[in-house]
């Protein structure tokens, strides 16, 4: 069985997953855990688009 | 930035080294999560589970690399140490010759980043277990 995910579905999974780790692992209350884990999700993300678009503007 | 840990938790008295503090890693490197399952932190634990074991089994599904101990240069030994950070899910894929690779494949290259990927949070996720266990996280 073969997975063929596109790059923005295998951006979005691995933020997902490397966030949940990141949250858990890096603070202590449950509640801080939840925001930096969400925090780090918009880092991942945005990151890769940023880093997208500006490979697109190199490009250009 | 967010407080880190370390700030918090340098007010909290650390225990001295016990059985604990060495099960819980080992067996966290094992089966993710598990170090801190035995620890009763089951949400935690079972989070970290289903976190790292999807990473890895999707890495497998998309067609990724395993790499092995006797990897000619420093990328392949890298690999390797990556991979070997998923304990029990890496042995299993030795022994069932999964994570051949696929050049055909333009995913197959995310998949071996997925599964290194999944080995080094697992490595972060046995640091996290022995910081519970000798009582420097809670």
């Amino acid at each position: 069985m073969t997975l063929t995910l596109n790059h923005f579905s295998a951006a979005a999974v691995f933020a997902l997953f490397a966030s949940v780790v990141f949250g858990i692992t890096h603070r202590d209350t449950t509640r801080d855990m939840v925001r930096y884990g969400i925090y780090c999700f918009a880092m991942f993300l945005g990151g890769a688009l940023l880093a997208g678009w500006a490979m697109w503007l190199l490009r250009r | 930035m967010a407080n880190s840990t370390t700030e918090k938790t340098n007010a909290v008295e650390t225990e001295p080294l016990s059985l604990m503090a060495v099960v819980a890693p080992a067996v966290g490197w094992l089966i993710p999560g598990a170090g801190h399952m035995i620890q009763k932190r089951w949400i935690r634990g079972g989070l970290l589970f289903i976190s790292i074991v999807a990473l890895f089994l999707l890495g497998l599904a998309m067609q990724g690399r395993i790499y092995k101990a006797n990897g000619g240069d420093i990328l392949d030994m890298l690999g390797f140490i990556g991979n070997l950070g998923a304990g029990g899910l890496y042995i299993i894929t030795l022994a069932m010759d999964w994570g051949q690779g696929a050049i055909a494949f333009a995913t197959a290259d995310y998949g071996t980043k997925f599964m290194i990927v999944a080995g080094l949070l697992n490595f972060i996720s046995i640091a996290d277990a022995y910081h519970i266990a000798i009582g420097k996280k809670q």
